[in-house]
């Protein structure tokens, strides 16, 4: 069976755990990429991975690097301070990257 | 190119030639494939895009609520009431063949079926706030596991539409090309060496009859 983790500050991690999801509490970057290497090592069991803007927008590199293999999925979620819109980035950074230029328009 | 040393041989000519058959039908199929892709992939990044902005509005919703409940209990019952949590979601993970790339696709089961047994704490000693909070939690949360699944589709997606749409251009404006102009480049200098040799042997004949006949 696999699992789902949830990143973010504490605050944030707090109401998911609730709900039944592995709530991985990190207040800095630097905690944040130690809690995402640990989720991603081989063999690891997690397959969806939340992690919130704030925190993936500095360790947007390691989180690159999961991004063309199928687990696990490295999803952006908003904050307690609402969205940043990073979320949508990534639409349109895949978009951009499959047809070679931004067909949105936004 | 012709200033690749391509040796103007008949055997040469005709490998190119097959050469240039498979790169024609490989061009076909792949410029197909990316059609196929792009189509799917569109798709996807519709569904993406209302998803998205479902998880953040219900994620703000449940946030919110959240403030709330913790600005009315103290930051210690509330960690006390959500310690132990009731619930738990057990993944499943499929995989789908979109044209040869594979896509995830979760199911999940929990653990309690009840939504009202979510609450991991008794009403007595919490807010309203809270209850309602985790509720909008648990709402949201469909539509998270469904974004993470569209979401990684549409990375997956990209990926290969990017690798395919490369591949279709080397063959193209690089590979076809090439190998039309080696080809146009064997049949001329073929022609010439057949032309050089039909001279050569008129000339031959000329002599020939000159030196048997005293032709003048």
């Amino acid at each position: 069976m696999l699992k789902i983790a949830v990143i973010g500050g504490n605050d944030t991690v707090i109401g998911f755990k609730a709900v039944g999801l592995e709530a991985c509490p990190a207040s800095n970057a630097a905690e944040a990429l130690q809690v995402l290497r640990d989720l991603t090592r081989e063999g690891s069991e997690y397959a969806i991975i939340y992690i919130e803007e704030k925190l993936a927008q500095q360790i947007s590199h390691e989180i690159d690097k999961h991004k063309d293999s199928p687990t696990p999925a490295i999803i952006l979620i908003p904050g307690r301070e609402g969205s940043l819109g990073l979320g949508q980035n990534a639409l349109k950074e895949a978009v951009e990257r499959a047809v070679g230029t931004n067909i949105l328009g936004d | 190119m012709a200033g690749t040393a391509v040796t103007p041989t008949r055997m040469v000519l005709n490998q190119l030639k097959g050469r240039l058959k498979t790169a024609r039908r490989g061009h076909k199929l792949l410029k197909d494939k990316r059609d196929e892709l792009m189509r799917q992939f569109m798709d996807v990044v519709k569904e993406n895009k209302v998803l998205r902005e479902r998880v953040e509005e219900g994620l703000t919703g449940a946030f919110a609520s959240l403030q709330v409940a913790s600005a009315i209990m103290s930051p210690e019952m509330l960690e006390q009431a959500l310690l132990y949590p009731r619930q738990s979601v057990e993944l499943d993970m499929k995989f789908r063949n979109i044209m040869s790339v594979n896509v995830p696709q979760y199911s999940f089961t929990t653990r309690n079926n009840d939504p009202s047994e979510i609450y991991p704490y008794g009403f007595a000693q919490t807010s309203g706030e809270l209850d309602d909070a985790l509720d909008k939690m648990g709402r949201v949360f469909e539509d998270m596991l469904k974004l993470a699944q569209v979401e990684k589709t549409m990375q997956l997606l990209a990926e290969e539409i990017e690798k395919t749409r490369r591949r279709v251009n080397a063959l193209e404006y690089v590979m076809i090309p090439e190998l039309e102009q080696n080809i146009k480049y064997i049949t001329m200098k073929l022609e010439e060496n057949e032309n050089s040799t039909k001279v050569r042997l008129l000339k031959v004949k000329e002599m020939v009859l000159q030196d048997a006949h005293n032709f003048k």
